[in-house]
Order: structure tokens, then C-alpha cells, then sequence
């Protein structure tokens, strides 16, 4: 047998690896590799064994052009081409990769003046406005796994979206000031519908939809001890004998927390829902100490927003195209880049936005042309001018990425893939992109 | 045709563990094009389980399998829907100068297929 046989061949342990699935980026895995399989996920939540035990190298050219199969020198070659030969180009995705390949995408966006956008735009981002606006009083996981007693999720689902937020953070665990654990702890789940993550509270509140920031406002003006007139149950659906009570829950508790989800982030209202839940977290700490926090989603968008941030002091939204940074969400953002038919080029990296994004933004996306970086086939791969398909982070790629709460994680890959990764590939395609550009202007 | 629903896209188990099959397999398809419905709705409009209907935005319309909540899960009027593809087609491409468009809290309209 070959030494590369017996390779494929033996079973291989990898402790303490990283799932990069969601933004709790748990870090305790155990896996179990089989050649070029990992075939046990030990103490992986059901997404992330859907992560780990789905992940096969995939039968696939290095680079695709037009659909047809190209050499990696070939790819970069078309992507430099079309990126220093842009006149409005968009840099997005970012938040499915590591923190060194985003470094490298932001410099690029930088060389060719591009606006560079995460998909924290299309998920947290009216969150991000809201902590520029009031500001964020903030902790990390660790914080409320060893002192958190009241623990409100609202606008959110983590039984199906974050599962082990609860055991390996929030809910469940002993912690050093809270030694029973689960019992110590009053758990609030405030949401339009009763989803799966109900059943976990103490105190469920089903409110009417698009009533979130009324519900936060009521209850920062009981805080301050404002009358509230109790029509506010027909207008929102939670008596004021409710709203009375968890305000006394909240103001009497040792360490308080709101974890918000998209509820608030993507519902009409958007960064002043969340502007409210800050705002009252902030209020209760005349009273005690009460936190809020976004719950984050995909593997690495929280080291996106942490990267784009160090590199032009801006977390998204961001234009270089008059080689300064400038911030403006609604202007800069992808959705709006392309919904107005302005970007003429792009380059997306992991993320899929000809899947998910508007109908206008997809229309806009199919005219021009685009470079994707993805380990696997989706709408926006299948569309993209040039295709690299690229080694997937956390399971072949090592590097940084940041959980939720701000965190760096290291990554500990379980076995190589024959592709490249994104950082190596978006290096590539900088070097050629500096290449062009200096010999225009020699020229 | 005229009730006028809201509709909240989300995550669920079976999107998230699809989505790592592939966002172009069967079960992510299929799981994103389910819409979930009161029960009383559902008898409301006649609808039944795993019947075809179309459900309209003021910016797109898509076609779905419609299928009965659990009762209690969803409050008459409320409609959800597994994100994904289907679900993206009803946004509008305005984000009210945050980079967002409305992604859930839509209002929406439901029409049998025939």
C-alpha cells in the first residue's frame, strides 16, 4: 500500500476543532477523519453535524471561466482583468472565510477603489447603525455563562438557529456565580410566533408583528417609572401587568441580558428596533447590570465586521473609491449597489446574494460581470464570469475567526483539500490586479 | 385573494442542515418552499396540506406548498416561511437608507393554485 493510501486510509482524531457553521464558532469538537471524510462530530449541535459530516471534496476545476473548466492562473488573469478595469466595483460576502482572507479582500477593494460590503449588511447591519447611534453595552459569552440570572432572546429562534447558544452559553451551564445552572437562571423569549425555542422559556411573550420597538419603548418608560395607558395589550398584544412584571424581573436581577435576533434587525423599523433594545439596557444599568447583545449567524461575520473595521474604521457599507473610506448604509451596501443598477462589476466571496438577495439586485447581478469564491455550486456560482472553487475554512483551511460576542477563534482543520483557499486565491488576484494597475500607469 | 397576510421568513432545523447538503438539493428546496399557515386560516381559505398556492409582494410572487402550523405556533394572519430562494423573490430592492430591504413582516397575498 502507498504512503498516500494508508493516509486515506487511517483514522485520524482532531480535538478541539472548530465549527464554523453559525457565530457561536463552538471550539470543543471532536472529529473523527476518515481519509478525507470526517465521519464523527462529537459535541456538534445538529447543524454542525450537517456541517462536518456533509463536507466532501467536491469533483470540480480549480476555475471555471464563462462555465468552462480554466487553470487557477487562468482565473486570476479574467478576475484582475475585470476588477482594474472596472468603473464602480462591489467587494462582498466576507463572512463565510477567514479573517486573513478578508484582509486581503478589503486590500483589493482598496487598490481598485471598490465598495466593500459583508453580509452582515443583510443581517446585523441596521444593528451596527444602532450602536453607532446609542452605543452598546456589551459583554462576551464567557460573562454570561458565569454570572447571567435573566436571559431574554427576542426576535429570535436559537433552538433551530443556534442551538447550543443555550447549553454552551447562556441557558444551561453552571457557571461561577450562577452554580445551579439552568435553575438559576429566568429565561424570556419574546417573538411574533411560538417557534421551537418557546418550550425552553419560563415567561413566553407572542407579540403582534411590527410591534417590537412599541414593546421596548413601554418598557424603558416603565424603567423610569412613566405611566403606560393598559390599552398597550390591544396595541401589542402583552398586557401592561406583563410588561410591570418582567420590568420588575429586570430591574431586580444581578446580571441582565437581551439576545437579539433578526426579528428586530429585518423588521420594518430595523436599526431603531434595536436602537430600543440597546436603549433599554442601557437604562437598567442605573439599576443593576443588563447587557445586549445581536445574535450572530453566519460562521465568521462577526471577524468580517471586526477586519472591514480595522482596515477603513468602518464595519460595512464601506466606499474606497475616493481612496478614502466613506460609510453610509442605503448608499454603499450591495443591496442598494445593485438594486440601482449601479455596480459594474463584482467580486463576491462566499455568499450567495443571486440566491437570496432582491429581485432587482439579482436582475442587476446577472449583467455584469463577477468573479466568485465558493467550495460549493450555487445560484451566484453558477451566474459568475469567473468561478474559483475554493478550500472550505475551519475544515481545510486554518486561520482566525471571531464568535459572536468578539471573540478570535483559532481554526484547526481536519485534513487538506486539493482546491486553494480564499486567502491564497484573493492573493493571487491582488498581485495581478497591483500588476495592471501600475502598468496603466506606466503606460 | 384580498386578505392581506404578513409573512416572516426564518430559519428552521431542517433549512440549516439542507443548506449543508446543498442550497440546490432536494430537501433545501423543498423545505424553502414550504409556507406554514394557521390552522384556522387554512380552513378560512380552504387550503390543505401539501396543496399548491401562489403568494404575491408588492415586488415578486412565487409559487409554494402550503401546509398546516401546529396549533398555537402561528397566530391567524401570520404565514412563515423557511428562508431561501422563494422567500428572497418577495423582497423589494428598497432598504430604507439601511442596505436591508423589509425581510420579514411582509404583507402578502395567498392564491390557490387550480
Amino acid at each position: 500500500m502507498s504512503d498516500a493510501a494508508v493516509m486515506e486510509s487511517e483514522i485520524r482524531i482532531v480535538k478541539d476543532a472548530t465549527c464554523t457553521f453559525c457565530g457561536c464558532v463552538c471550539d470543543d469538537m471532536e472529529l473523527t477523519v476518515e481519509g478525507k471524510t470526517i465521519t464523527k462530530a462529537k459535541n456538534a449541535c445538529v447543524l454542525g453535524k450537517a456541517w462536518f459530516l456533509n463536507h466532501h471534496i467536491e469533483e470540480h476545476a480549480v476555475a471555471t471561466i464563462e462555465g468552462k473548466p480554466a487553470t487557477l492562473e487562468e482565473g486570476v488573469e479574467r478576475a484582475a482583468q475585470i476588477l482594474a478595469n472596472a468603473r464602480y466595483p462591489i467587494v462582498y460576502g466576507l463572512s463565510d472565510t477567514t479573517c486573513e482572507a478578508q484582509r486581503v479582500a478589503v486590500s483589493i477593494a482598496d487598490w481598485i477603489g471598490a465598495c466593500v460590503d459583508t453580509t452582515t449588511s443583510v443581517c446585523h447591519g441596521p444593528s451596527g447603525m444602532a450602536f453607532q447611534g446609542v452605543g452598546e453595552v456589551t459583554c462576551t459569552l464567557g460573562e454570561v455563562k458565569n454570572r447571567a440570572d435573566l436571559v431574554i432572546f427576542w426576535g429570535g429562534n436559537p433552538a433551530e438557529s443556534h442551538p447550543r447558544h443555550w447549553t454552551r452559553y447562556s441557558l444551561m451551564p453552571k457557571g461561577q456565580f450562577v452554580p445551579e445552572g439552568r435553575k438559576g437562571r429566568t429565561a424570556v423569549l419574546v417573538d411574533v410566533r411560538k417557534s421551537k425555542s418557546a418550550a425552553a422559556a419560563d415567561i413566553f411573550w407572542q407579540i403582534k408583528p411590527r410591534k417590537d420597538f412599541e414593546v421596548l419603548w413601554a418598557l424603558r418608560a416603565l424603567v423610569k417609572g412613566v405611566d403606560i395607558d393598559p390599552a398597550i395589550e390591544q396595541e401589542t398584544g402583552i398586557s401592561l401587568a406583563q410588561m410591570q412584571d418582567l420590568v420588575q424581573r429586570m430591574k431586580s436581577c444581578k446580571f441582565g441580558i437581551i439576545f437579539f435576533g433578526m426579528g428586530l434587525s429585518m423588521t420594518r423599523g430595523k436599526h431603531m428596533n434595536v436602537e430600543a433594545a440597546l436603549s433599554l439596557a442601557r437604562d437598567l444599568n442605573d439599576y443593576t447590570r443588563f447587557y445586549a447583545k445581536p445574535v450572530r449567524g453566519h460562521g465568521n461575520v462577526t471577524g468580517a465586521d471586526n477586519v472591514v473595521s480595522w482596515q477603513t474604521g468602518y464595519p460595512f457599507g464601506v466606499s474606497l473609491g475616493r481612496g478614502y473610506p466613506r460609510f453610509n448604509p442605503g448608499e454603499f451596501t450591495t443591496s442598494d449597489t445593485l438594486a440601482r443598477g449601479e455596480a459594474d462589476a463584482a467580486m463576491i466571496i462566499a455568499s450567495d446574494p443571486a440566491g437570496n438577495f432582491s429581485q432587482p439586485a439579482r436582475e442587476h447581478l446577472k449583467r455584469i460581470p463577477y468573479i466568485a469564491l465558493d467550495p460549493h455550486e450555487s445560484e451566484t456560482t453558477r451566474g459568475a464570469t469567473v468561478h474559483f472553487c475554493t478550500a472550505t475554512y475551519g475544515i481545510n483551511v486554518p486561520g482566525t475567526v471571531y464568535r459572536m460576542d468578539d471573540v478570535p477563534i483559532p481554526l484547526r482543520p481536519a485534513f487538506d483539500s486539493p482546491f486553494p483557499s480564499d486567502e491564497t486565491v484573493l492573493r493571487a488576484i491582488e498581485k495581478r490586479v497591483r500588476e495592471v494597475l501600475r502598468e496603466r500607469q506606466t503606460n | 385573494m384580498d386578505d392581506i397576510f404578513i409573512l416572516i421568513p426564518g430559519r428552521t432545523s431542517r433549512q440549516g442542515t439542507a443548506l449543508n447538503e446543498g442550497k440546490l438539493k432536494a430537501d433545501f428546496i423543498e423545505e424553502t418552499q414550504t409556507l406554514f399557515i394557521c390552522p384556522d386560516d387554512m380552513a378560512r381559505r380552504g387550503f390543505v396540506d401539501g396543496e399548491r398556492i401562489r403568494i404575491r409582494s408588492e415586488f415578486g410572487q412565487v409559487e409554494l406548498t402550503c401546509k398546516g402550523a401546529k396549533a398555537g405556533d402561528l397566530p391567524p394572519g401570520l404565514l412563515f416561511l423557511p428562508y431561501g430562494d422563494p422567500s428572497s423573490r418577495l423582497m423589494g430592492g428598497e432598504t430604507h437608507c439601511t442596505g436591508m430591504p423589509d425581510s420579514k413582516g411582509m404583507d402578502v397575498q395567498l392564491e390557490k393554485l387550480l
